[in-house]
Parts: C-alpha cells; structure tokens; sequence
C-alpha cells in the first residue's frame, strides 16, 4: 500500500500495477484532474507539480515513488498571486498548459530566479504553450516577481 | 512488474543481485519515458530514490565523488566553479523540471551517444564507480561505453558514484540542437585545457556509437600549448582532427555531412574560448 500526500491530504492507494504514475494516480484515482497530460513524455510540462517544494513532471514520476513525499498540485494552491496575474495578464488561451505554467512559474519564484525577462523564459523553457501565449505569461510572472 | 524499494545502498546492492533483471530507476527521465511509451516491460523496477546515501557528493583525493542520485540542478548551484564543464553541459540538458530529477548516473546508464554529460566526463577523465555484492570497480569513462546504449556494468551491478578529477584551467561545452531548451543533442563537444600539466581532454557527442575523445586532437593541441595569440591554423587544424576523430550517420536529428562540419566548428570556437580565458587567467 503506498500513500500520497497531496495538498495536505493523505490517500492511500493500492497500487496493483508499479507502473501507474503520478500524473495517472492524481487524475484518474483521486480525481484531482487540475494537472493535465500534454504528452505523457516529459516534454510539454503540463504536469508540473511541486514534490517537497521542488518542480517535477507527475508523467515521469512514479506514484510508489512518492510513498513519504509532499506533492503539490494547482488545486493546493490558495488564491496564489500568480494565479491573479495569469487572469489579469490574459496568460492564457485554451488554458491546456495553465495549471503546468503556474506550478512552474511558483516554484521558478522560490529558486529567485525571475530577475530578468530573459530568465524568466530560460526557466520557464520546460513548459510549453500550444497557443502562443508566451509574451503574457512572462508579464504575469514578472509582475508577480517584482512585487514579491 | 515487481517494485523493489530499496532504503538503503546495502539493500540496493542486494536486491539487484537478488533480482538482475530489475531495471534501476533513478530521476526516471529516461526510464518513465520507456514505460509510458510501452516500449519493452521491465520484470522489475528497483527504485533508488530513498536512498540518501546516492545524494552526496563529497571531495575524495583531488577528485568531486558524486553520488548517482546527485541531480543536474545541484551539480549547476554546487559544483559549478571545481567542475565548470560537466556545469555547463548540465544546464542544457532538459528543462528545470528534468534537472530537478535527472542524474549524471542515468544519463550513463542510459549511455545514449547524445547524453550531454559524457563530453565534460570524457574531457575531464572521469571515472564510474560501479558496485556490486562482489565488491567494487573503478571503470574510467572511456571504457564505461561499449555500444549503442550499452555500457560496461555487469547485470547485477549498479552505478554508486561519478568521480570527476578537480582540474585547474579552462572547460567548455558546445551543443547543437534546434532549440534552446528540452533538445537532444544533433552533435556536441566538450573541452579541457589542463594547465597545471599541460594535457588537453575532449569528448564528442552524438557523432558515433558512442562517446568518444578526440585523441590526436588533445595530443596536436598539448604540442602547441597556449601561448600569445590562438594561430587560425592551429584552431583549424585541431577542428579537423575533432571531426576525423568522429564517425557519425544520418538520423532525423541531422546527417553525418552536417555533424562532422558542425563539430570542427564547434572544437575551433570552445578552443578559442578556452585560449582567451588561460590568457586572461580566469574566466574569458
Ligand atoms: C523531455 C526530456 C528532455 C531530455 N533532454 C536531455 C538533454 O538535453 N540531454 C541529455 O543528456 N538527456 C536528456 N534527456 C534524457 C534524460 O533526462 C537524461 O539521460 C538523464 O540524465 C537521465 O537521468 P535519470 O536519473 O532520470 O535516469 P533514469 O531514467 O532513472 O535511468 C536511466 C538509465 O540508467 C539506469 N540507471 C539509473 N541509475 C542507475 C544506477 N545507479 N546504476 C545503474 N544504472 C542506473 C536506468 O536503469 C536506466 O537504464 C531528456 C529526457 C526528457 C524526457
Ligand atoms: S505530460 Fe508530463 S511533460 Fe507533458
Ligand atoms: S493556453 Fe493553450 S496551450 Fe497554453
């Protein structure tokens, strides 16, 4: 039996086939479907979340892997400024890449590393957006750098 | 499918020599892609990641040991200024969310001619710590890489450490790739100017089946050591020497034309920068 901790909350979880990921285990087990599945390859970043407070991609983690570890997904977050900003910032078209894009950009806020426009685009390079919004997800990270 | 959990590097070493049919998973970057993709089912998977031991690195007699769980991302804040080549190619690799979890260890076990760590590894003399129940061996980099995806670990060993030797002078890493983040190298290369000695190490990437040095490169360049300004036709001559030194094919990523080109362009530029910072006596 293997259990995760997910926003604080403990599940337990039968895994019967060691091969469910994390991502697969947050969707389809326990219903948190806010982390999204681009490409199941580790390229797209969609299925950013937080693991003890560092960025990883749930597609390419195991969920037996995450027996003991802290996972954070885009529902566990509270009202985030950044979440405002995307809004506010029109950071978004379909909204596909969203909750990957700000679980990156909070955790890229906590490695310091928003100084510039063009760090903010190198650290932000793990999350892709199919429609194009770059220019304004880097507005709304830099807004929410400069006033953190 | 099995998982095996192991807690610590004792049980690790047991459960693979119990079971050498377990696949040993790491950051997972590259093992999750293959299971996601279905391409071949492990018997087992024999997870390293609770094994905090993997996660240390530490200074062994002139030489940085990193553990097989040290990740990219540490290796860039932590190691940068002793080991600035293998730095460097760590920060290409990926994205921030692969550098959080992959290792150098399983970009060997991978041992895809394109992993970016081999360069700097081979440029730098490297050499892999493998371990087993029987005891352990001492694999210089060289020799780690036996083919295509292959390397030299016996099916009941593991990769408990990297050993890079700390060396003074300039390191440099070059890499072509259609974009500026998340691409598998078309070529690379690496570079060591060794002052302390006056030795030269090199190391291509994804030019043939697996990583290799330039040798008649480092020996031309060790004969004509940095002095005043770099002469073009020693920087030619050690391009060409790079590229013969390569036996590349065609692939998606580019042809075998395009990558011996590339790599003398990319062995004249990473000299050229190297020479100019043994001139300014630091970083160029
Ligand atoms: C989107 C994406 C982009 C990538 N970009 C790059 C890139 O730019 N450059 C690059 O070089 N690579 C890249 N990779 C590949 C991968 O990230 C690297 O090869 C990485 O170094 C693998 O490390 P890992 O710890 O995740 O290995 P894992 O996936 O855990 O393991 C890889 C292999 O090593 C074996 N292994 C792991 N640990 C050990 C051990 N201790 N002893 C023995 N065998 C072991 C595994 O069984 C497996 O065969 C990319 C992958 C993805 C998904
Ligand atoms: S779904 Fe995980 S990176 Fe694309
Ligand atoms: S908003 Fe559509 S993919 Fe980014």
């Amino acid at each position: 039996m293997t259990t995760l901790t997910v926003n604080g909350t403990e599940y337990p979880l039968d895994l019967a086939d060691p091969r469910v990921t994390l991502l697969d285990a947050l969707r389809d087990r326990l219903d948190l479907t806010g982390t999204k599945k681009g490409c199941d390859q580790g390229a797209c970043g969609a299925c950013t979340v937080l693991c003890d407070g560092r960025r990883i991609l749930a597609c390419l983690t195991l969920a037996a892997q995450c027996d003991g570890r802290e996972i954070t997904t885009i529902e566990g977050l509270e009202s985030h400024p950044l979440q405002d900003a995307f809004v506010r910032h029109d950071a978004f078209q379909c909204g596909y890449c969203t909750s990957g894009q700000i679980m990156s950009a909070v955790a890229l806020l906590g490695e310091n590393r928003a100084g510039t426009d063009a760090d903010i685009r190198e650290y932000m390079s793990g999350n892709l957006c199919r429609c194009g919004a770059y220019s304004n997800i880097v507005a709304a990270v830099r807004e929410v750098a400069r006033h953190a | 499918m099995d998982f095996l959990r192991a807690t610590t590097w004792a049980e690790a070493l047991r459960m693979k020599a119990d079971r050498p049919d377990a696949t040993p998973v790491q950051g997972g970057t590259d093992v999750m892609v293959e299971i996601n993709l279905d391409k071949g089912r492990p018997k087992a998977l024999l997870d390293l990641t609770p094994v905090a031991e993997l996660t240390e690195w530490s200074v062994e007699s002139g030489n940085i040991r990193i553990g097989a769980g040290v990740t990219y991302t540490r290796i860039i804040a932590e190691l940068a200024d002793r080991l600035p080549g293998l730095a460097q190619a760590s920060r290409t690799v990926g994205s921030p969310q692969i550098r959080n979890r992959g290792t150098v260890a399983g970009n060997l076990g991978a041992a895809s001619p394109a992993g970016d760590s081999h360069p700097p590894l081979l440029a730098s003399g490297a050499i892999v710590e493998a371990e087993s129940v029987d005891g352990t061996r001492m694999i210089p980099v060289g020799d780690f890489y036996t083919g295509v995806k292959r390397h030299a670990l016996a099916s009941h060993e593991l990769i408990r450490a990297i050993h890079v030797p700390v060396k003074r002078g300039p390191q440099y890493f070059s890499k072509i790739g259609t974009r500026n983040a998340m691409v598998i190298a078309v070529c690379s290369f690496g570079i060591a100017l060794n002052a302390e000695d006056r030795t030269v190490g090199t190391g291509i990437g994804s030019a043939a089946p697996t990583p290799r040095r330039a040798v008649e490169a480092e020996a031309f360049l060790a004969g004509n050591w940095p002095a005043g300004d770099l002469d073009p036709a020693v920087a030619k001559r050690f391009g060409e020497l790079v590229a013969a030194a390569a036996a590349p094919i065609d692939d998606v990523r580019g042809s075998s034309g395009y990558r011996v080109h590339a790599l003398a362009v990319m062995a004249r530029r990473t000299l050229g920068w190297a020479w100019q910072e043994l001139r300014n006596g630091g970083r160029s």
